[in-house]
């Protein structure tokens, strides 16, 4: 099968410009590339968050439902059993954008249902790893040792103390038929990931790295390169997890230091040399899991 | 004989349950929380039997259990929920958005006392504390009327004029777990009064719509304005649907104000909810005794029935309200209030007298009412209130 290549991607916007997110915005480009390759026959779920401010003020160009922080995925479930309901549900994507703090935090409990109930909803989870839309405070996503607004670094604390919740993995285990990660650094992995969840039945997950050079601390013409350099500094994997068969689909061969990928932004500007070796051990526990995990099922595979 | 009328002997619970099946909701969505949980239970069964041709979204929580109502509503389709207290707490959130979206959801609220501290036992704190989220409150007496309400209430919410979420509330175990003959109507008939619901505004692929947007400060109120509006309309379509109901099915409630032999009463006992069935008896005892009593149910909350409560009360001297809410640190309950509210704007001066009591499932006895009105009485010959509200709790004597 040929690879997918960028001039593959339909011209056709669902996600239209000229909406209110900041420049170099990682976010809006998930939303685009997924609405691209997901078409017109697609309704959208949201929630408060960057995402929803820009898609309910004029940026989405498909139906769409805002509703409160905590409720992602059931109003996910809502869509979907009403269209079930009236035989609509054939040929129609329900599908969240959803930021971290709608998914891993406050939204936890109605997306944890809404996977163990098994509707059939593409949940995108639009990862800049913390409360980005109120300001940058932690999140369940958050990066340990990142400076947010609410673990800001002082003598008595250096960021986040706690590292990630692994929220891909928690939904693998929730028994969804398909779970990925993504990087918009990565735009041809994370379309391919779309359209086999969209072809799939049932809930998927997917995580999608958004970069977003406020929050973090970057220039805004670095969005793509931080994202890229996610994945090649192997501080997010890119995987997916299809009927409980883990399968890594890239890993840098030649893996670019932590430090290239730390040293660019704000919120790691006082990571000394120890605690980039704390990140890093951190990092390769997850990644020797991840491997145990790809070998152990793919004997079941 | 599927058109059949047939009397069965339920509770609250199973009537309620009844009226949604003939209402042929497309998802139910619902969360079991004592007294509400059979309601939930027996609309399973008919799903799962086959009866009842509907989604049914067996939720994880109140909130979500709301978010999911209105979302499946906002897909076009009807919609079906029930709680209670602290589950209707939980969900206020959603409460909030369920009546912003204009959505016509129809939800049983099994009346019951707000923790803490615990009690799983009747009150009407729990709707009361949701009155200011946007949406129609109906309060019923027993099991026939929750039947009937439920059919009513998707001909009300659906209507163009008013597109808005009703709450049919019931107290907990006086009314959801008592037993009654109810007549339940025949499918058909239903069918005919009820037409399948045509949404007109819903999530389509085909006529993309956002649900909903960021609302500049110019917009906001204008928004809240139109719901007020429709707030209004609904107290005109309550009491055309009650008239229509009553052609089609014999039974007649009155709208938003249930009344008995107030034509040329001098006082007037007010209350919600099932009260009103054991103050009608209070009424012909002190009718027997000469005093000019009659009783006002008020059934609907909101919109309050302003204009048909001052209609009501022309010619009389003094009020005696009797209700199962309270606020701490408010002077008196919800009615009680809103009555003193309406009346202020108006010339007329009834004597008004409040008796809080009935919460936390405390028992109102037909003893305890006809001293309640007794005391009220004495007030209207004495043409003076001494204490204006009064707790009615423990073994205390009014």
């Amino acid at each position: 099968m040929r690879r997918l290549t960028i001039k593959d991607l339909p011209e056709e916007e669902y996600y239209m410009p000229g909406n209110i997110l900041c420049a170099g915005c990682g976010e809006s480009l998930a939303m685009r590339l997924a609405l691209k390759v997901l078409g017109k026959n697609t309704i959208v779920i949201t929630v408060p968050g960057c995402a929803s401010a820009s898609l309910m003020m004029g940026a989405c160009a498909v139906p769409l439902l805002v509703g409160p922080f905590a409720g992602g995925g059931a109003l996910a479930a809502g869509v979907e059993a009403a269209l079930a309901a009236k035989g609509r549900l054939e040929g129609v994507n329900v599908v969240a954008f959803i930021g971290d703090g709608g998914t891993a935090d406050i939204g936890f409990q109605s997306l944890s249902s809404m996977v163990e109930r098994g509707h059939d909803v593409l949940y995108i989870c639009l990862d800049n790893e913390a409360y980005m839309n109120t300001g940058g405070q932690r999140s369940g996503t958050t990066p340990r040792g990142a400076a947010t607004t609410t673990t800001p670094v002082g003598a008595a604390l250096r960021g986040k103390p706690q590292h990630r919740k692994n929220m891909p993995l928690i939904m693998a285990d929730h028994g969804a038929p398909y779970v990925a990660t993504a990087s918009i650094g990565f735009p041809l992995d994370y379309v391919e990931k779309v359209m086999k969840a969209s072809r799939m039945r049932g809930p998927k997950y997917i995580q999608v790295l958004c970069p977003c050079p406020v929050g973090w601390g970057f220039r805004e013409s670095d969005t793509v390169k931080l994202a890229r350099l996610a994945v090649d500094a192997k501080v997010w994997p890119l995987y997916e997890v299809e009927y409980g068969v883990l399968k890594v689909t890239y890993e840098p061969r030649k893996p670019k230091p932590l430090k290239e990928y730390i040293a660019p932004q704000r919120r790691f500007n006082h990571f000394t040399e120890e605690d980039i070796k704390e990140l890093e051990k951190l990092i390769e526990e997850e990644w020797r899991l991840l491997k145990l995990r790809e070998k152990l099922t793919a004997e079941k595979a | 004989m599927r058109g059949m009328r047939r009397s069965m002997f339920i509770d609250g619970n199973t009537a309620a349950a009844y009226g949604v099946k003939l209402c042929k909701p497309d998802v139910i969505c619902a969360y079991p929380i004592t007294p509400q949980t059979p309601i939930v239970e027996h609309l399973a069964e008919f799903v799962a039997r086959g009866e009842l041709k509907a989604k049914y979204i067996p939720i994880e929580g109140e909130h979500s259990a709301m978010m999911a109502t209105a979302a499946a509503s906002a897909t076009g389709v009807r919609v079906f929920t029930a709680t209670s207290s602290q589950g209707l707490s939980y969900m206020q959130e959603g409460l909030f958005f369920a009546s912003g979206y204009r959505l016509p959801i129809v939800m049983a609220v099994v009346n019951r006392s707000m923790g803490a501290p615990w009690t799983i036992l009747a009150g009407h704190d729990d709707a009361i504390a949701q009155r200011d989220t946007g949406w129609i409150q109906v309060y019923c007496t027993r099991g026939q009327e929750i039947l009937d309400m439920i059919i009513q209430a998707y001909r009300v919410a659906e209507d163009r004029r008013v597109m808005l979420p009703i709450m049919v509330c019931f107290e907990g175990f006086v009314v959801s777990h008592c037993y009654e003959n109810v007549e339940v109507p025949g499918q058909e008939e239903v069918d005919d009064f009820l037409p399948p619901y045509d949404p007109p505004y819903k999530l389509d692929v085909d006529d993309p719509l956002i649900i909903t947007t960021f609302a500049e400060a110019d917009w906001w109120l204008g928004f809240k304005k139109l719901h007020d509006e429709a707030m209004e309309e609904a107290k005109k379509v309550i009491e055309e649907v009650d008239e229509e109901y009553a052609k089609r099915f014999g039974r007649r409630y009155g709208g938003l104000l249930g009344t008995y032999r107030c034509d040329d009463a001098k006082v007037v006992l007010i209350t919600m909810g099932s009260l009103a069935i054991t103050s009608r008896l209070i009424v012909d005892r002190f009718r027997e005794q000469g005093v000019r009593l009659g009783l006002i149910n008020l059934r609907v909350f909101r919109p309050f029935p302003r204009e048909r409560l001052l209609k009501e009360l022309e010619g009389v001297e003094a009020v005696c309200i009797v209700e199962r809410n309270c606020s701490p640190g408010g002077y008196g309950g919800a009615v009680f209030n809103e009555l003193r509210s309406t009346l202020y704007s108006s010339g007329l001066r009834p004597l008004i007298l409040d008796y809080i009591t009935g919460m936390g499932g405390r028992d109102v006895t037909p003893r305890e009412l006809e001293e309640m009105v007794a005391h009220a009485v004495k007030s209207w010959r004495e043409g003076r209130v001494e204490r204006e509200v009064t707790w009615v709790f423990g073994r205390r004597k009014v």
